[in-house]
């Protein structure tokens, strides 16, 4: 599942361990996430929209939608 | 077990497995000791020979606890998969062992050297997580 982890967390300055510790998760979590190795549960990916302070579907990008023209 | 961060979870399981290895020391050296001093007879012999495995035993119970106490998920994949990499180690070497075993190419073993596969398969297991983790760039 692809998200913006990484342009979100770039627009912010933070670095990936940063966010790593805002979530209690490790760096290498964040780093399996960012580059589509790992889709985090739903309580994590909850965790990281508000992080982000955002909507879930604005970090985490729905595959069909993201294919339909 | 793989180590890729040191979260709490880990700690306590380094604790255990430090006082389980001892005690395992503690109880092969002892009833070694025991059976060459003075062989226990009866039920004492069978209990007092099954003494070192309870540590071993327990090592299993520990690494079940680190899967449920790990609170990283992704870490907590990682070590399962490293788990299910010594099992399947453990049981294509004794399987294997087994075939040529029994066509008298391969001697028999103990029936405890499939832990010790295992825990050398936990071995593998990491290395295939560092390797995979290496190869990603994390």
């Amino acid at each position: 599942m692809n998200n913006r982890l990484r342009d979100l967390r770039a627009e912010r300055g933070w670095s990936q361990q940063a966010l790593a510790d805002l979530l209690d998760v490790s760096r290498q979590s964040v780093n399996a996430i960012e580059t589509g190795r790992y889709d985090p549960s739903l309580p994590l990916a909850f965790k990281i929209a508000d992080v982000f302070a955002l909507a879930i579907e604005d970090v985490f990008l729905n595959p069909p939608k993201e294919t339909q023209p | 077990m793989q180590s890729p961060t040191l979260r709490p979870a880990m700690r306590r399981y380094t604790m255990r497995l430090l006082v389980l290895l001892a005690l395992y020391v503690a109880a092969l050296v002892g009833t070694k000791l025991w059976f060459r001093a003075a062989a226990p007879e009866g039920l004492l012999a069978y209990a007092a020979a099954i003494l070192p495995a309870l540590p071993i035993l327990g090592v299993f119970a520990t690494i079940g606890r680190l899967l449920i106490e790990m609170d990283d998920e992704y870490v907590r994949m990682l070590l399962v998969r490293q788990t299910l990499i010594a099992t399947a180690f453990m049981l294509s070497v004794t399987t294997s062992w087994g075939f040529l075993n029994a066509f008298d190419l391969a001697p028999r073993i103990e029936l405890y050297w499939p832990t010790v596969l295992w825990f050398g398969g936990l071995g593998v297991g990491g290395a295939v997580n560092a390797l995979l983790e290496r190869r990603a760039g994390a």
